[in-house]
């Protein structure tokens, strides 16, 4: 017994940092796969708070292009207005369906609330964005971050009272499932980690039609992301050498540099869409079961 | 001043240019990622104990790992920096302790080549480890090893940069203090 503090006293340093070192390592392999780990909560709220402030003072350097932004997104909501449309007799009026509830309006999938970034990265191989709306303003994990002209940035991984964490589109262990535009095939958004201005599309079977120039969107079967949101155009063609689909290069529609006001969106029927699925895979389990 | 004081002050300089700064300066290429923040590690007194470096060196590197949402990345390669201070050092300075009378390391302290050397060898301590923690969980091996010498090269810049702009005043540990 004696020993064991004899040797615990002469090689205190060396054990003081070994214990510092995986409490150290235990954090960040915790963190990566769960984006949860102690005292995050506290710590975002501090950031946070002086984030918050900085901030201030950055907002003026990226005004400019997030005028041009927001300009460009009421001119396409004002297009939609009901007086720019000359509407047909009342008694030919096309009238839509909404199958779930039988009332005049339809039935809300997405929520939409407005945010703010208040710190952002994009030299790193994961990069995180972080808003000044948390828990407390109903935000929750896994919900849509959109730009302020509606393009696609990334998803709400942690949330602490009054501040949220969002993964980034660009960050490696990012996957966004997205489709064509044109031809509404869908596959899958990846970051290399290497150019902030350019994400690849898998999953593409060569014999559909691209062309450079073509609109990536958000797929139609996304639990996240609202449909056919903008995520960028297909820059170039390539070949992915495992599967002989095609790797699209595709620029990206933010300029993640100068990310400023942006929405934060809840996918209503989320937690229905997963039990679904949870629960179908239960049920096929059960069938496959010998015996029956 | 008192050294806390000081010591405080710089810690918060170094995280708030690291974290407001480097961090944030548009991408430049994907190996370049410049980092200053643990200048501050190889600044601290002489008189700090090992213990003492061993805990700074961790909150340091906590403290930007709550900001930049990686947390115990540089935690994880503050605490080694730490660890290996005094072992570089005791190898760089001279071994006649009666002539060596300085409070923390600087180039006027140790020599502008020792100096270099200490700064240069924990750079890519630094670097290795952080970088190499990343690798495991992505990346070519390559890539690794490229991206340590591009850091290491920018630190350096910066860190020379700094020591030139902002000479730090020789203060002589005195029996008076």
């Amino acid at each position: 017994m004696r020993n064991i503090f004899l040797f615990i006293r002469q090689h205190f340093t060396l054990l003081a940092f070994l214990v510092l070192q995986f409490f150290a390592l235990w954090m960040l392999f915790k963190f990566n796969r769960h984006h949860r780990v102690t005292f995050l909560g506290v710590a975002s709220e501090v950031t946070g708070n002086v984030n918050k402030q900085v901030d201030k003072i950055d907002d003026y350097f990226n005004q400019g292009e997030e005028n041009r932004r927001v300009h460009k997104m009421n001119d396409s909501l004002l297009n939609l207005l009901r007086s720019n449309f000359i509407f047909p007799d009342t008694s030919r009026q096309l009238v839509t369906d909404t199958m779930m509830i039988d009332t005049v309006r339809g039935v809300r999938r997405y929520s939409w609330m407005p945010a703010k970034v208040v710190y952002n990265t994009v030299n790193f191989e994961k990069n995180y964005m972080q808003l000044d709306r948390g828990a407390s303003q109903g935000v929750k994990d896994n919900m849509a971050v959109l730009n302020s002209d509606g393009t696609v940035l990334g998803v709400v991984v942690n949330v602490s009272p009054n501040f949220s964490q969002v993964m980034s589109l660009l960050h490696v262990q990012n996957s966004v499932s997205a489709s064509l535009k044109k031809t509404g095939e869908s596959g899958n958004i990846t970051w290399d980690g290497r150019d902030p201005r350019f994400l690849y599309m898998k999953g593409i079977p060569k014999n559909v039609q691209v062309k450079v120039g073509d609109t990536v969107v958000t797929s139609q079967h996304s639990y996240n992301y609202p449909p056919r949101k903008i995520i960028g155009r297909v820059a170039g063609l390539g070949t992915d050498p495992s599967t002989g689909f095609y790797l699209l290069k595709v620029r990206t529609a933010v300029n993640f540099t100068n990310v400023q006001q942006v929405f934060v969106v809840e996918n209503l029927h989320r937690d229905e869409q997963v039990q679904l699925e949870a629960d179908t895979e239960k049920k096929i389990e059960q069938q496959k079961r010998p015996g029956r | 001043m008192s050294d806390l004081l000081k010591n405080i002050i710089r810690l918060i300089l170094f995280i708030v240019v690291q974290v407001y700064v480097l961090n944030k300066v548009p991408h430049l290429h994907r190996f370049i990622v410049p980092y200053i923040y643990f200048l501050f590690i190889l600044w601290l007194p002489f008189s700090v104990s090992r213990l003492g470096l061993l805990i700074t060196g961790f909150v340091t590197g906590l403290t930007l790992d709550y900001f930049t949402h990686s947390p115990g990345l540089h935690a994880a390669a503050c605490v080694l920096i730490a660890y290996a201070r005094p072992f570089v050092i005791s190898v760089l300075i001279p071994k006649d302790t009666t002539e060596f009378n300085y409070r923390e390391p600087s180039p006027r302290a140790m020599g502008f080549a020792p100096y270099m050397i200490y700064a240069f060898f924990l750079t890519f301590l630094h670097h290795s480890y952080m970088v190499l923690l990343q690798w495991l969980q992505f990346g070519a091996f390559l890539d690794m090893v490229i991206k340590i010498f591009a850091t290491t090269g920018i630190s350096m810049l910066l860190i020379i940069t700094v020591e030139l702009l902002f000479p730090r005043k020789v203060r002589f540990r005195t029996n008076a203090a």
